[in-house]
């Protein structure tokens, strides 16, 4: 077990090392002098060379990416070009918005998803079957901004239980935070569980075929205790995995959203950022979202061990 | 009064008739042999009385087991009588067993379920079962999971789940069948032991006619679904008033024609194997330290004749298909040479080998898994074609195919069909057709008939040894079936952990064996002739 974490682990870290120097890489070839950016066009060519070398920008490249990759190991990500304040604050703040948007909208997901996994392929080829996959169907194909727009047009418009859009702030208690982040949570998720639950039905369908089922059976279980007891837990490493995939979807992929229910996300953040070519904006947001996407893979492969005994390896 | 009484029994699913008007009867304490050939419906026998039946099928006449109908009895009544009167063994004990859950919570789940045993009584009682099917707490703490144990030792978790409340009825289908024959005895051994403990019925389903008659006191032989023929073993046996019992008991010992025995010593070697070995990587303890290689093959030295018809037999993971796929250039090995018609191969590359391998072909277990189901069989057959030095024309291809077709006993016409379209025995002479295209001096044969029917595996082993004796192939078999190495083989080399313990004439090893790897086979291996005697010892 610990040799499977450990190896995973070093996986990790070396993916994340990799990662980096791509980021800055591609930030490096992309046209732009941030110094010329920061002063505007009336700038003299003293002034800008002035700058760039107190910005450390001429600095051979090697240099640069250690300065860079140092600072990013001590939360130091730099000054925004455009807002001069640092990026650690402005990312902060969007944070604090945006993680636990994705985390309600992946735990709705969930819930939504396995028992409608499990009822369906406990069903099939039958009419309730069909009618939560056909279902399932049309949450993928709608896009979720108009889920969104539905959703505010019943909760907020019609029945006013939620308000349409923004967000509070944390300081204003709990409970309004999280209710300006339900709707929002509900439009992501509901796209995710159908293709969620369809991953989940057929990971159950193909371990319902399996010989120790039928084990299972002749131990004279009945075949609903069967399903949860011996198939789910079997059908989960596919269902870990898209998890996994939609976790960085929904951290990073979410700026329609953030603009429909005008959230200040980490989404419209990057969104701003490129539209300013404030590049260490961008660079920063990028680096943290690949590290997220890193972090909860490295989860996923730990929770692949905790699901399947064969691979803790001998004890 | 029976225990079980099957009465009129007949199975439709889909439309299509799978049990005819079937009767059987077992007593307390009695073994009840079911016999017959893949589709027969063996296993749907036993899924209709466990009402474990797929879906759309239509069950009709009586099952009575213990005074209660079970064609009428509620999905309710069948959970309450699974695993607590009724138990089932299956065939396949790699996959019976659910890979995430320990064998402790598996062989406690049933008991827990059935007698609302609290956890620590349930597990007390598991351990109790586990140790009595020989998986003493030591070595197999309930905590194991069933990646970490044999095929063997999973068979004993799946009869300690269905024995562990001690049912009435025991169904075993198939149960050894994917066992080498020294497991299988050990499993046949535990199984008798229980019903004699417990007195409970067991009906033991076999296409082996030679377990069945160690084990069963009456048997039943099923053809297409109907009963063919059914009563004492020893008497059913021994009169052989069935053609069909007669036709099954002659293929079960069927022993092909080969006239032209080889004579050993007579010319210069086909193959000489020298000190090969091979390792593979094993499973590392630390990351910080290098694993211990596992030694699959041990210093193995063998010669081969032309015209020669060896057989390696040995226990599963004794080394016996790494061996082969070495000599057919398949793996690497880590030490020592092969010599194949006095030419080194070892260490060649692939097109220095192209010589070699068209001289050298292989015929595997599976009929099914060695054909791609899209292509037709013209192109299957011809293609270690592809090895011959100036590439035939599409009419001299055409030839071949069909010369090579009509010497496995297959039409011209079979050339523009699927895989699909064949049976598991003709699939075997496609096989054997591929192989013999090239004209190859030596065929490897790993397990050729050990997925086949017995009636189909006469039929192969005639082809085999026609092959031989009209084209001098020569054969390496690779079996743990000593009636094949018997029927078809002037040697025998015995391999044990890796190593060569034995080798001599066939007739010799097999029936005074001097290496105890050697002995424990013959010992283990099932006899019809042998056990027929006993039985009519027994029975009268």
């Amino acid at each position: 077990m610990a040799t499977y974490l450990l190896k995973r682990l070093i996986i990790a870290a070396i993916t994340l090392v990799l990662a980096s120097m791509v980021v800055f890489a591609v930030m490096e070839i992309l046209p732009g002098d941030p110094a010329r950016l920061m002063l505007g066009f009336n700038a003299s060519a003293d002034q800008v060379e002035q700058l760039r070398n107190q910005m450390g920008l001429n600095a051979p490249l090697v240099l640069r990416y250690l300065h860079w990759a140092g600072g990013l190991l001590s939360l130091d990500f730099g000054r925004s070009y455009t807002y001069s304040v640092p990026v650690i604050d402005l990312v902060g703040e969007r944070v604090v918005v945006s993680l636990p948007l994705a985390l309600i909208a992946l735990a709705l997901s969930t819930v939504i998803a396995i028992p409608v996994g499990v009822f369906s392929a406990g069903r099939q080829g039958r009419a309730g079957d069909t009618v939560a996959m056909g279902a399932a169907q049309l949450g993928v194909a709608v896009p979720n901004f108009w889920f969104a727009l539905m959703l505010i047009y019943l909760f907020a418009v019609w029945l006013r239980l939620v308000p349409a859009g923004g967000f509070p702030g944390w300081g204003a208690g709990i409970w309004p935070a999280v209710k300006s982040l339900l709707l929002p949570a509900v439009a992501l998720a509901l796209p995710q569980a159908a293709i969620l639950a369809r991953v989940a039905r057929s990971a159950l369908i193909e371990v319902l075929n399996e010989d120790y089922i039928r084990t299972a059976r002749a131990k004279g279980l009945p075949y609903r205790a069967v399903l949860w007891r011996h198939a789910l837990r079997n059908a989960m490493i596919p269902v870990l995995t898209i998890l996994g995939l939609q976790f960085a979807f929904l951290l990073a992929g979410t700026i329609i959203i953030e603009n429909v229910f005008y959230l200040p996300g980490l989404g419209r953040l990057v969104f701003q950022a490129i539209t300013q070519r404030d590049l260490i904006v961008v660079e920063s947001v990028v680096m943290l979202l690949v590290a997220a996407v890193i972090a909860v893979n490295l989860l996923v492969d730990f929770s692949y061990a905790v699901v399947d005994p064969r691979l803790r390896g001998r004890q | 009064m029976s225990l079980l009484q099957i009465e009129n029994l007949s199975l439709v699913i889909g439309g299509t008739p799978i049990l005819k008007q079937v009767e059987l009867a077992i007593a307390p304490g009695e073994v009840v042999g079911l016999v017959g050939e893949s589709g027969s419906g063996k296993s749907m026998t036993a899924l209709t009385i466990m009402s474990l039946l797929p879906h759309l099928a239509q069950a009709r006449g009586r099952v009575t087991f213990d005074g209660i109908d079970l064609l009428a009895a509620s999905e309710d009544q069948m959970c309450a009588l699974r695993g607590d009167d009724i138990g089932m063994v299956f065939q396949e004990p790699m996959t019976a067993l659910n890979p995430v859950k320990t064998i402790g919570e598996q062989v406690a789940e049933g008991i827990r379920w059935h007698t609302r045993a609290g956890r620590a009584e349930a597990e007390d009682r598991a351990r109790k079962m586990l140790d009595r099917v020989g998986l003493p707490e030591a070595k197999f703490p309930l905590s194991r999971y069933p990646h970490e144990l044999s095929g063997g030792q999973r068979q004993r978790v799946v009869i300690a789940i269905a024995c562990a409340l001690k049912p009435k009825l025991l169904i075993a289908d198939e149960p050894t069948t994917a066992l080498d024959v020294v497991l299988q005895a050990q499993i046949l051994d535990l199984l008798r032991d229980l019903v004699s403990e417990n007195r409970m019925g067991l009906l033991l389903i076999s296409h082996d006619l030679a377990v069945v008659t160690e084990m069963a006191d009456r048997l039943t032989i099923l053809r297409g679904g109907e009963v063919m023929e059914a009563g004492d073993t020893a008497r059913t046996l021994s009169a052989q008033h069935h053609p069909y019992t007669r036709e099954l008991a002659l293929a079960s010992m069927h022993v092909p024609a080969r006239p032209k025995k080889h004579l050993a010593g007579s010319a210069r070697p086909l193959l000489e194997v020298e000190g090969l070995s091979r390792d593979y990587p094993g499973r590392r303890k630390s990351l910080f330290r290098a694993a211990e290689p596992i030694r699959a093959v041990d210093d193995v030295s063998l010669t081969i004749e032309p015209a020669q018809s060896v057989a390696l037999v040995g226990r599963s993971g004794c080394g016996k298909s790494t061996l082969a796929r070495m000599i057919l250039a398949l793996d690497k090995s880590t030490a020592g040479s092969i010599r194949f018609r006095g030419e080194t191969i070892t260490g060649k590359s692939e097109a220095e080998l192209k010589p070699a391998r068209r001289d050298m072909q292989v015929v595997f277990q599976d009929p099914y898994g060695s054909f791609d189901p899209r292509e037709k069989v013209e192109k299957l057959v011809a293609e270690p074609l592809h090895l011959l030095e100036t590439q035939p024309s599409k009419a001299e291809r055409r030839e071949l195919v069909a010369h090579a077709l009509h010497e496995v006993g297959l039409g011209p016409r079979d050339m523009d069909k699927y895989p699909h379209e064949f049976s598991g025995g003709q699939r075997q002479r496609l096989s054997i057709a591929r192989a013999i295209i090239t004209r190859p001096k030596l065929v490897v044969a790993d397990e050729p008939v050990s997925a086949l029917d017995v009636s189909i595996r006469a039929q192969i082993l005639d082809l085999f040894a026609e092959l031989n004796q009209k084209l001098g192939i020569a054969y390496l078999f690779i079996t743990h079936d000593l009636t094949v190495a018997r029927a078809m083989s002037d040697e025998v080399l015995v391999m044990h952990e890796g190593k060569i313990v034995e080798r001599g004439r066939t007739a010799d090893v097999l029936d005074s064996p001097r290496s105890e790897a050697a002995q424990a086979l013959v010992a283990a291996a099932p006899d019809l002739h042998r056990a027929i005697a006993r039985r009519m010892q027994e029975q009268g």
